[in-house]
């Protein structure tokens, strides 16, 4: 190989680099990448949306491409079925299943139970939760749900998604600025579209090079569709401690102190906004089932999350903006017993997702 | 290797060979020389940095230091042991000058004084924080350091001068050395004796001894250094090893790029590229050239085992997916993302360890050759771990049958020998990679299939069937046999993998429909 030929190679090798490098910062094929999936069609959609911190032993990861997120979930196999009423469940951890088998969650127990409207058509719950607390996560998740045609959206919301000021806080939110920013332009959200917890790529970050770690999270999110379809785990479940009863004496939630919490210090805006954008597909708000103490101090907290102060007008303040609005409301808060919480204060047995399942098919089946 | 290592190597290497191109066109010739002269104590020096660089952090105190130390200490001592070259290898090794550098006393010393200006340097890391460390943990403290290399040269002293008082004193002392290395190795190999020696060490440092665990001696390269060892030893008692140098010596057995994953070359080649690198006039063009092939290799190298084989890494069979798996098609997939895993994961590593040696003018031999692509057992053995493959094939399967063939009293058919000779062979092959019952089954299940492969060839030969048509029909068989090949190999893989016998049964009968 003479010393000419080297230095072309090497020329034409830098050139195409940089070329490749550009038009994949200038294009974002991501999102596009994310949507061609294996799911559905090689492998089984999954039932819930891909997350674990531990993807070796859960065969599942969190990522960020809310594309690849959807088109690896069973909602995407294809067209609605006819007959089918299409309930999407949105809401944090308890919705998603943390600790519960596939079928246990709270979507497979509603689906177990074959609801049927007056019409005849069956219920068909999907779950759509995911492990984060924020309902500005769940309002960026409905929007892109919304393609696949729902016919009721239950939205699970607790105390702890809705403090105006963690909304931004999560990964998933702060990794996909642009819609969270179009968001609050479109529905007018009294959230900062310039905090700087919203990351904007620089031009190296959007390159490919700068996109490795998302575009790697991507194809092993396909590659664990092998160990999904072949062993039915999405999820680690670990020995766990189970969540606290007996509690501090300590009164204060967040950054908030007793005696009054303000409806301004919840993101109620961002559930008006979410009956904006779902537009004439009905919404039912479900205040969901939280683990009520009966152990030390549980005369000041109800749980480790929850001062009694605080939630006492949490649902006061929910059920009124309801009112209000003129909001679908179930307030489930002391629906499931003690002893049905695995180890938070949300997190349900199978037999508690259950009794939940049961309420909550209930209203569908009711039309309510 | 992580990663970073790799990229860290390549780079130096790089710029070595870079270097030596351009100096090779210096028309005074002075840099050209220089390059000559450099290059073995860069490779050397390279060596023994990596030996610590890249040995792996253990629970045991020092440990990390330790065992890189003991590797240079084993091949001090073994080239002690064979510096005096058996009656034959005169006859056979006419380079003189090669004779002369290996007995050179101001050669030797400068070497001896490089490694051990080299480990005392890493060891002072220990005193100045903005360097520490190069080991994975602290380095111990000087004067143990200083305490264990003079017992090293007083080793490697005692072992030379028994080694040249006679002949015969010599032959003993191959042997002797030759049970002392596979004694060590089966000690690093089987988990109990390995826990032991953790156990032993842990009360050497004071640590607690309930904690002992066989991953606790983690030594790097021992598996490769240990044969390149033996090797050396056997082919000196034989005398048909070359006269080295004690630089040459190090250099061969603990060439940087082949301490993780081999391949396991053969001395006499080795130092002859150490030897020949500047071939007069068309040294230049040479040395582009391995500038350009090493690249290559390295890229391929990286692909394969960064790209391909960590990416089939996350579905690839192992002890825990194998009990959860829940339907046969799915069990296939896992096996196969194993199999093309394990291949693409070593032969990445050794097309790095060849492009690394390249760029240094060090042409490393082939391990892997498109061994899943091989239409019958044997072929496959001759294409997969291949130096491996060798190294047993000339210390153990040759001279076990030759002496089957020519023992007085016995009157072995050739099936039997072949049997013996194939199944001893296999087998230790298994347990090189570890002393377990799997390691030992997979190498009775190759065995196994290498027997009858001989078996059927000699059937087919009697009958005067012959090789296969090159019409579509020999095709069609060819790929069959392919198929039938891999699947075999593949098969075999869960032996490999899978610790537990009763799971490896369990996941045999996942894959045919149970």
């Amino acid at each position: 190989m003479s010393s000419v030929s080297t230095r072309r190679i090497v020329i034409k090798a830098l050139l195409l680099f940089v070329a490749v490098n550009a038009v994949f910062a200038l294009t974002d094929p991501l999102p596009t990448i994310g949507s061609l999936s294996g799911y559905n069609v090689v492998f089984p959609g999954r039932p819930r949306l891909p997350y674990s911190d531990f993807p070796d032993r859960a065969y599942n990861l969190s990522l960020y491409t809310l594309n690849a997120l959807f088109a690896s979930h069973e909602i995407a196999a294809g067209p609605k079925p006819a007959g089918e009423y299409r309930v999407l469940l949105i809401g944090d951890s308890s919705v998603w299943g943390f600790l519960l088998r596939p079928q246990d969650t709270l979507a497979a127990r509603i689906n177990a139970m074959r609801p049927t409207l007056a019409d005849g058509r069956i219920v068909r719950a999907y779950n759509l939760g995911y492990p984060i607390m924020s309902v500005t996560k769940d309002l960026l998740l409905l929007q892109q749900a919304m393609r696949y045609q729902p016919d009721l959206i239950v939205w699970l919301v607790t105390l702890e998604s809705l403090p105006a000021g963690r909304q931004l806080l999560h990964p998933i939110v702060q990794n996909n600025a642009a819609a969270v920013r179009a968001l609050i332009a479109d529905y007018g959200l009294p959230l900062d579209p310039a905090d700087a917890r919203l990351l904007t790529p620089s031009l190296m970050e959007r390159t490919l090079i700068g996109q490795r770690r998302n575009l790697a999270d991507v194809i092993r999110l396909q590659m664990y569709g092998v160990l999904w379809a072949a062993t039915g785990i999405d999820q680690d479940y670990p020995d766990y401690e189970p969540a606290a009863i007996d509690l501090e004496a300590d009164d204060s939630f967040h950054d908030l102190k007793p005696p009054a919490l303000r409806a301004e210090d919840l993101a109620l805006d961002v559930l008006r906004a979410g009956h904006q954008l779902a537009g004439n597909i009905p919404i039912l708000i479900v205040n969901e089932p939280i683990l009520i103490s009966n152990g030390q101090n549980s005369d000041i907290r109800y749980n480790f999350f929850y001062p009694r102060w605080a939630y006492d007008q949490y649902r006061i303040i929910m059920a009124g903006a309801a009112q209000r609005q003129g909001w679908r409301y179930l307030d489930l808060w002391d629906l499931v017993p003690l002893t049905e919480f695995t180890n938070s204060a949300v997190h349900l047995t199978p037999r508690g997702s259950a009794l939940l399942a049961e309420r909550i098919a209930q209203h569908i089946a009711a039309g309510d | 290797m992580s990663l970073t290592q790799i990229v860290i190597f390549v780079a130096g290497a790089l710029l070595f060979g870079t270097l030596a191109a351009l100096a090779a066109r210096d028309s005074t010739g002075r840099l050209n020389a220089l390059a000559r002269q450099m290059r073995p104590w860069l490779m050397l020096s390279a060596s023994v940095v990596a030996l610590y660089w890249l040995q792996s952090s253990t629970p045991i105190r020092h440990l990390d230091f330790w065992l890189p130390t003991a590797t240079l200490g084993l091949t001090g001592l073994m080239w002690a042991a064979t510096r005096t070259p058996r009656p034959a290898t005169a006859s056979r090794h006419s380079d003189q000058a090669a004779v002369a550098a290996a007995f050179d006393r101001r050669t030797t010393l400068l070497t001896a004084l490089v490694i051990v200006g080299i480990i005392a340097l890493i060891a002072a890391t220990r005193y100045v924080d903005a360097l520490c460390c190069l080991t994975p943990s602290r380095p111990p403290d000087i004067g143990a350091v200083a305490i264990a290399l003079l017992i090293c040269a007083g080793l490697c002293v005692t072992v030379g001068r028994l080694a040249g008082q006679s002949t015969t004193g010599g032959a003993w002392l191959d042997a002797a050395l030759v049970i002392a290395l596979l004694g060590l190795f089966v000690a690093l190999k089987t988990e109990p004796l390995t826990t032991g020696v953790s156990a032993i060490l842990r009360t050497l440092t004071g640590q607690s001894v309930s904690q002992a665990a066989a991953l606790d001696v983690r030594w790097l390269g021992f598996s490769y250094i240990a044969f390149r060892l033996i090797h050396v030893l056997r082919d000196h008692a034989n005398g048909r090893l070359p006269a080295l140098s004690l630089r040459e010596f190090v250099t061969y057995v603990a060439f940087f790029p082949t301490l993780a994953a081999g391949p396991i070359d053969r001395a006499e080649r080795f130092v002859k590229d150490l030897r020949g690198w500047d071939a007069g006039a068309s040294a230049a063009s040479a040395r582009v050239e391995d500038v350009a092939e090493g690249l290559r290799r390295i890229l391929i190298g990286m692909f394969k085992k960064f790209a391909v084989a960590d990416t089939l890494a996350l579905i690839a069979l192992n002890p825990v997916n194998a009990g959860q798996v829940q339907a046969m098609p799915w069990a296939w997939v896992l096996l196969y993302a194993y199999a093309f895993r394990l291949y693409f994961d070593f032969s990445g590593y050794t097309d790095i360890a060849i492009g690394v040696g390249r760029l240094f003018g060090a042409r490393l031999p082939e391990n892997f050759d498109r061994p899943y692509l091989r239409p019958n057992l044997t072929l496959f053995w001759n294409s997969w771990h291949m130096t491996l493959a060798n190294w047993f094939r000339a210390y153990w399967f040759n001279p076990l049958t030759r002496r089957l063939r020519t023992a007085r009293r016995a009157s072995l058919n050739p099936a039997a020998i072949i049997f013996i000779g194939q199944s001893s062979t296999m087998l230790l092959i298994g347990l090189w990679h570890g002393v377990t019952w799997n390691f030992a089954l997979w190498g009775a299940w190759h065995a196994l299939g290498l027997f009858v492969h001989n078996r059927w060839t000699a059937f087919v030969r009697s009958r005067g069937w012959g090789a296969p048509a090159s019409n579509w029909r020999g095709r069609a068989l060819n790929a069959l046999n392919i198929v039938l090949t891999f699947h075999f190999v593949a098969l075999g893989w869960v032996w490999f993998v899978l610790p537990d016998v009763g799971q490896a049964l369990t996941l045999f009968a996942r894959l045919f429909g149970g």
